[in-house]
């Protein structure tokens, strides 16, 4: 096929990524199937059967047609618990990302541009993050401060921005070399302009594709809190802590419709997050071929 | 010449530029990179000196302090007889002296954001310095692209649809929107084509006549540099060993290092099949901890006793001051040469 001059000029730089996102079929199976759980997510008030905390029927009843995954133990409808625990599990997930990011970037840059004494104490302080046994060191946060929605958020935000200080540092220190932004401090420009609108966005595609993969992870550390009790607390549905149960013999073995439901979906969502994340890395990547 | 053109608009004393080396087990500077020891030179203004050397010898640096980019570990650098160690201090003051002091890069593939079209990559610092407002800023632009031969259809586009030359002719519009005096230009045909190389020549020695700019020119290509240049510094390690004007000092060489330099350049005349070269021997020595008293005596053909010890000083060749060497061999035989 020959393209013609025009269609060459006219792609702008968001068409190419997304033309050569969409070239990884598992990448764009796991972005509907993403989409399709987000939306069913956010839109849980509406679309779950049933309050996520009332008891609705009789305890522990198998799938059924008015309960199409049945009921937990007290009588709550699964399904509807399902939907409340996949929006608690997102928000944790994306508000961790949000936080280490913002924290990753900031250092990152300060660290990068600077050097010197800065960048020494910003470095060996993101090494020692990084040397702690991670879940130890959530857990002993979660026990100081009471466990909850917000902590969690907090604590997991806290703990998962050196990946991202380093991989911004890095970036920076090749960045600062360049000659525009050489260019840039010859010609008298801000040291605002030259961190924020040249250094950065030469630097947010691979920041992008690292944050997908501290959006899995959180999602998982959620997912690993909860379930030993320390993460979100019952009554609010986690993923996490509805597999919960599943630390019984009876629920493991006699009722897997309590735990195979969020098992399966913490599993979907992290691999699709991870298949993206994957596909952004070659898109975003402007020396991968077109 | 008027008398006008005789003020320097730069000056340059005894400028020297060491990097600290570190190393070690605890980190700690073991030495020093002396990439310019010692450098003292004018630029008059309107006028363009080229600066010669092999990689490495320090003419790239001396233009990186020029701008402003680093400072100097010693010396002093005036502009238009201010002493630019002294503006540094007054924040406002060196942001508008900033923008008289520009700079043309080596690599146009590195010097333009790539993730900006050219609008936003000239008209920002435009915007910033006041040069022009917000209204009129497309039409100044215009005017600046115009200058340097290039359509306005390019505004909308990002640096990687242009090729090289465009880039670089980018790049000089770039460092002309500031409205400056000076303009470095760091080796800036380097990584063209020849063909190119001679159109951005071109349009640099216009420009330059016709905005009055003054310009140091960086290169290694002695053909490039002549070209352009109305005076001409040889360096070799971190030293000037020859100044002078651009014609006499690519006709008459008069120090071994500059004769090398030009016995090295590849002469295109078919009835010289077999030229006889003299090319140099042995390697540029180490900056880190250069060869004593004068540093290319390990290499000269002329080396006596005394150059391996005594460190030569730029001297004048005549009484007119224009033309300076740093050989006190080469001088005492000119001198016995006219009294003979």
């Amino acid at each position: 096929m020959i393209l013609k001059n025009k269609d060459i000029h006219s792609e702008s730089y968001v068409q190419t990524v997304w033309r050569r996102f969409c070239r990884h079929r598992l990448a764009a199976i796991s972005l509907v199937i993403l989409t399709v759980i987000v939306a069913a997510a956010l839109l849980a008030p509406v679309s779950a059967p049933y309050d996520p905390t009332e008891i609705a029927g009789p305890f522990a009843a198998a799938p059924s047609k008015d309960f199409w995954l049945g009921t937990d133990l007290i009588g709550r409808d699964v399904l509807s618990r399902l939907l409340y625990a996949t929006r608690i599990s997102l928000l944790v997930g994306v508000m961790a990302t949000l936080i280490s990011t913002i924290i990753g970037v900031v250092l990152g840059l300060i660290a990068g541009y600077f050097g010197g004494v800065a960048d020494m104490l910003i470095m060996r302080f993101t090494d020692m993050v990084m040397s702690f046994p991670y879940i130890l060191l959530v857990l002993v946060a979660a026990a100081i401060f009471k466990p909850g929605l917000w902590n969690i958020i907090l604590i997991l935000g806290f703990v998962d921005w050196p990946g991202i200080a380093r991989l911004v540092r890095g970036n920076v220190l090749n960045l600062r070399e360049t000659n525009f932004v050489k260019g840039n401090i010859v010609a008298g420009m801000p040291l605002r302009h030259i961190l924020f609108s040249e250094i950065l966005p030469n630097t947010v595609a691979p920041i992008l594709v690292y944050a997908t993969s501290v959006l899995a992870l959180s999602i998982l550390d959620e997912a690993a809190l909860s379930f030993l009790g320390q993460g979100v607390q019952p009554p609010t549905a986690s993923l996490g802590n509805m597999l919960n149960g599943a630390q019984s013999l009876t629920v493991l073995t006699s009722q897997p419709w309590l735990w195979i439901p969020p098992g399966l979906l913490i599993v979907v969502i992290v691999m699709a997050i991870n298949f993206i994340g994957d596909a952004l890395r070659d898109a975003l990547d402007p020396n991968s071929g077109r | 010449m008027s008398d006008e053109n005789k003020i320097p608009l730069i000056a340059v004393e005894n400028m020297k530029k060491y990097y600290p080396v570190k190393g070690g087990i605890i980190t700690h500077t073991t030495g020093y990179v002396k990439a310019v020891d010692g450098v003292s030179f004018d630029i008059l203004k309107g006028q363009t000196l080229g600066l010669v050397g092999e990689s490495g010898c320090g003419k790239s640096t001396i233009g990186r302090q020029l701008v402003g980019l680093e400072n100097p570990t010693e010396g002093k650098i005036y502009y238009n007889g201010c002493d630019l160690s002294v503006i540094r201090k007054n924040k406002k003051q060196m942001q508008q002296i900033r923008t008289k002091l520009q700079m043309v890069f080596q690599d146009p593939y590195s010097s333009l954001n790539p993730r900006k079209h050219i609008f936003e990559i000239l008209a920002q610092p435009m915007l910033y310095h006041h040069i022009s407002a917000k209204d009129t800023v497309e039409q100044d632009i215009l005017k600046i692209l115009d200058m340097v031969g290039l359509p306005r259809t390019v505004l909308g586009r990002y640096p990687h649809e242009f090729s090289g030359g465009q880039r670089q002719r980018i790049g000089i519009a770039k460092a002309l929107s500031l409205n400056p005096e000076f303009i470095v230009c760091d080796e800036p045909v380097s990584a063209l084509d020849v063909s190119i190389q001679a159109q951005i020549l071109n349009l640099l020695k216009e420009l330059q006549k016709e905005l009055g700019l003054t310009l140091l020119f960086v290169g290694h290509g002695l053909g490039a540099v002549h070209y352009v240049s109305d005076r001409i510094a040889v360096m070799y390690l971190g030293k000037i060993v020859e100044i002078g004007d651009a014609q006499e000092v690519f006709r008459h060489p008069l120090h071994p290092y500059t004769k090398a330099l030009l016995d090295a350049v590849l002469i295109p005349d078919i009835t010289q099949k077999n030229q006889e070269r003299k090319l140099l021997q042995g390697e540029i020595g180490s900056s880190t901890n250069p060869p004593s008293g004068c540093r290319f005596h390990n290499r000269c053909p002329y080396a006596t006793e005394e150059c391996r010890r005594e460190v030569p000083e730029l001297r004048n060749v005549d009484d007119r001051g224009l033309r300076q060497v740093a050989c006190p061999v080469i001088l005492q035989s000119g001198k016995e040469a006219t009294h003979g």
